[in-house]
């Protein structure tokens, strides 16, 4: 009896334990508050735009009078939902709320992470090419990788930015007060009430340039962006901050100014940065005539080089040739005394793993099946930035510089990794063992690097307070890839320096933007 | 005192895309007792390979990872508390290797684990018969900080665990039979990322582990000195997520499998207190876990204090 006793107790006892070991597993971002800005930029009309010449290069109506039927019809549909708000339209509203820009950067992330895998080999060796025509197909497009997610996140953040300038500029020019201003029996709800003009809405711009986007970027998630769409326009209508004429204005716009930048990524030669056999064998056939070591690929059966073409790619903050100035040095050549060390020292962190170095390469691993390098910067960045209590304009040109950043250290990587194509420590050594998938592309400069390097230099730029923190951030991402058997020193270090320069790229144009 | 053979902890499971958690050791599955105040020790070790896995319900190779083994040596300790209350602990030490591509194996202490094991039901039945009913409550949890979040390079998902398992066994001359069922809840884990995509993308570090169903069929002949079984196993997991094309195994996946196999020990007729074990468990079906041959074989020693 004493021990039927003692094995119940202990039973539930262990039982409650474990159930106690159920973590919160929701969004870290889930319950975030309403955005309150301290400012609404109300200047914002006037800052630097990326592609479009003028806030006005695309037209937007005036709105009808307040003393229209119409408005007075939009107002009633506004009075009806919060009347009959649902449980889900209030949590869709408290969503929303946190800010626009945060919320489609967080769904942006999701996606690269969704597409992030890269296609399994046919039965004859060679890999199958995902195509854009017919996205839903295996191997789905895109394969998100890190160059393609750098360029997406870059095209969205700036297509945004521009997005929301013109709609400032419309909001000041046209001044409509919103409807929670506007009518007392019109609530603000779960939002914070603030005096920025309403028409055309910042969020249905936000919507309809980042669907429009989408169309380009994620062509198999046309019906589930515009879900989100959608929902993010009933929230805004919803919550009192907008009338049904303030978002149909403002998705229009959103969408024109897509358009624009949807014409410029048409022709930026991503498209062709897969590349032909031929111009794989060629990188090869380089190398080999300057008496250098090739890159191999590592995969069974080896599998064609990552976007070597990449390069080629149309930088937002500065052209083409200033990608091939900021190359650095060569790195040292295979069978070179300072390469032989390099190899030894990577040799030495893989036979050794300590339990932080392991920690370092997890953490910073962002390979197969996640947002990639970029996206962990917009993660990190995300994360001081909803802090700062922005105005949706704001927010979105930090994100734009970012991701602008991490699209142009994309494409100057890229040029570094192909012009030298230097094989990765695995295959100087065989013996080289990884705590990470080793990536599909030339060793040399290490793109986490790059990535972190120039990420860390405008986020240091726009938050001060914060930039030695951003700064050892990415020297710890930069050195897991040498603990972690995927890079020689060299690529590390150079790649952080390298970054840096193309963040400094950024910071010129933060500081002539007209924002400050 | 009557001395009983006891199955070592040795069918570590391990080996499949994960080991751990469905590693529950013959000592807690089977129907046998320690006696009172009998101690047992002993090692087993286990050595797991596969090529194929299950990618979802897709079986599949990989060419960058060839021949994934896990072996494993698991010190075993089972205490007879009375005759009919055991404690069983297990620790297990285990590394793992990819025969190709260029991932790192890794190695650590992994989960302890401890089962309270208790026969409430002895009765005969018919003439020769006997069924006898056990209850288990099993609870096990990383005792080392190891890494979770390489699979299938983890040696482990490092979840906290409670089980329950209710024990069946009809002995009959020699022959008889165990039916065993273990229900286990498993707790969620932290990962290195601050994010990952499972079935839809998480902004947490924390990643959903499902909870098991753990049976188990042996058919066989009990001897004093020699106990040989058939034996079939089977893992459900409640939920969880597949893996997805080409991607890397999580530790939110579902993962099912069913081993067929044979289990043998003796003991030492020059060496009574000594019993060798060993057997072989072959994986028939999966679902995001490798097609597993397992081998074991150990050795127990046990004093009556």
């Amino acid at each position: 009896m004493k021990n039927k006793l003692f094995a119940w107790t202990a039973l539930i006892g262990l039982i409650l334990t474990t159930a106690s070991c159920k973590k919160d597993t929701s969004d870290r971002t889930a319950s975030l508050p309403a955005l309150s800005a301290t400012s609404q930029d109300l200047t914002a009309g006037n800052w630097r735009l990326i592609l479009l010449s003028r806030p006005d290069s695309f037209a937007v109506n005036a709105p009808v009078p307040t003393t229209s039927p119409l408005y007075a019809a939009d107002i009633n549909e506004i009075k009806a939902l919060q009347k009959n708000l649902t449980g889900e339209q209030a949590g869709s509203i408290q969503y929303w709320a946190a800010g626009g820009v945060l919320r489609w950067n967080e769904i942006m992330r999701g996606l690269v992470a969704k597409y992030n895998l890269p296609p399994v080999q046919n039965a004859d060796g060679t890999y199958p090419i995902p195509s854009a025509a017919n996205p839903l197909a295996y191997p789905l497009f895109p394969f998100t990788n890190p160059p393609y997610a750098a360029r997406a996140y870059g095209y969205v953040a700036a297509a945004q930015y521009d997005a929301l300038v013109a709609c400032w500029y419309y909001k000041t020019k046209y001044n409509r007060i919103a409807p929670y201003n506007a009518d007392s029996n019109v609530h603000a709800l779960y939002v914070n009430k603030t005096d920025l003009p309403s028409y055309p809405s910042e969020a249905a711009v936000l919507a309809g340039v980042t669907a429009e986007m989408m169309k380009l970027l994620f062509p198999g998630e046309i019906a589930s962006i515009q879900a989100r769409l959608e929902e993010q326009e009933l929230a805004t209508i919803a919550s009192g901050a907008a009338t049904r004429t303030d978002i149909t204005a403002g998705e229009a716009l959103g969408r024109q100014v897509a358009e624009l930048f949807i014409a410029r990524a048409r022709g930026d030669n991503a498209g062709k940065a897969v590349g032909t056999p031929d111009d794989w064998a060629n990188f090869e056939t380089v190398c080999i005539s300057q008496g250098l070591t090739p890159w191999y690929s590592l995969e069974t059966p080896k599998r064609p080089p990552m976007l070597p073409l990449f390069y080629r790619v149309k930088p937002f903050l500065f052209d083409s040739a200033t990608v091939v100035s900021l190359r650095p040095d060569p790195p040292p050549p295979v069978g070179s005394d300072q390469m032989n060390k390099e190899v030894a020292e990577v040799k030495g962190f893989s036979d050794n793993p300590t339990r932080d170095h392991i920690r370092m390469v997890t953490y910073w691993a962002d390979g197969v099946g996640t947002y990639t390098p970029p996206g962990h910067w917009n993660a990190i960045a995300a994360e001081d930035f909803v802090k700062q209590n922005w105005s949706e304009v704001r927010m979105a040109r930090n994100f734009a510089l970012l991701n602008m950043t991490l699209m142009d250290a994309a494409i100057v990587c890229w040029d570094i990794k192909y012009h030298f194509f230097n094989p990765r420590p695995s295959q100087v050594n065989a013996a080289v063992k990884t705590l990470t998938g080793v990536p599909n592309f030339p060793a040399y400069v290490s793109g986490h690097s790059v990535f972190s390097g120039s990420a860390a230099t405008i986020l240091g730029y726009i938050l001060p307070s914060q930039a030695s923190k951003y700064q050892s951030m990415a020297a710890e991402a930069a050195m897991s890839r040498l603990v972690g058997g995927i890079h020689y020193r060299t690529d590390c270090e150079v790649g952080i320096t390298v970054g840096n320069n193309v963040g400094h790229y950024a910071v010129l144009r933060a500081e002539n933007d007209g924002a400050n | 005192m009557k001395r009983k053979p006891i199955l070592g902890k040795g069918a570590v499971l391990a080996g499949f895309l994960l080991l751990t958690g469905i590693a529950k050791a013959q000592t807690a599955d089977d129907a046998l007792m320690m006696g009172k105040k009998q101690w047992c020790n002993g090692l087993t070790y286990t050595y797991s390979s596969w090529t194929n896995y299950w990618e979802g319900t897709l079986k599949r190779d990989n060419l960058n990872l060839g021949k994934v083994t896990t072996q494993s040596v698991m010190l075993m300790s089972n205490y007879g508390i009375t005759n009919k209350l055991n404690l069983i602990v297990g620790l297990p030490y285990v590394w793992t290797n990819a025969s190709a591509g260029t991932l790192h194996g890794l190695k650590g202490i992994q989960d302890i684990m401890v089962d309270l094991k208790y026969e409430f039901l002895k009765s005969k039945v018919g003439k020769e018969g006997r069924i006898s009913l056990f209850g288990v409550a099993g609870f096990s949890t990383p005792l080392s900080n190891y890494e979770n979040d390489f699979l299938p390079m983890s040696i482990g998902i490092g979840s906290t665990t409670a089980s329950l398992r209710l024990t069946a066994d009809y002995q009959k001359g020699i022959f008889f039979t165990t039916l065993s069922g273990d229900y286990v809840f498993r707790g969620d884990v932290s990962v290195e990322r601050t994010a990952y995509y499972s079935d839809s993308y998480h902004q947490t570090s924390n990643a959903y582990v499902p909870n098991q169903l753990l049976s188990n069929l042996f058919v066989g002949i009990r001897k004093p000195n020699l106990v040989v079984q058939a034996q079939v196993y089977n893992m459900y997991t409640f939920g969880g997520t597949d893996i997805r094309r080409n991607d890397m195994p999580f530790v939110s996946n579902q993962m099912n499998m069913t081993t067929v196999g044979a289990h043998v020990k003796y003991f030492l007729p020059f060496l009574p207190s000594l019993q060798v074990v060993g057997g072989a468990d072959f994986v028939v079906a999966g679902r995001n876990v490798g097609q597993a041959q397992i081998y074991n074989g150990g050795l127990y020693y046990i004093v009556s204090l």
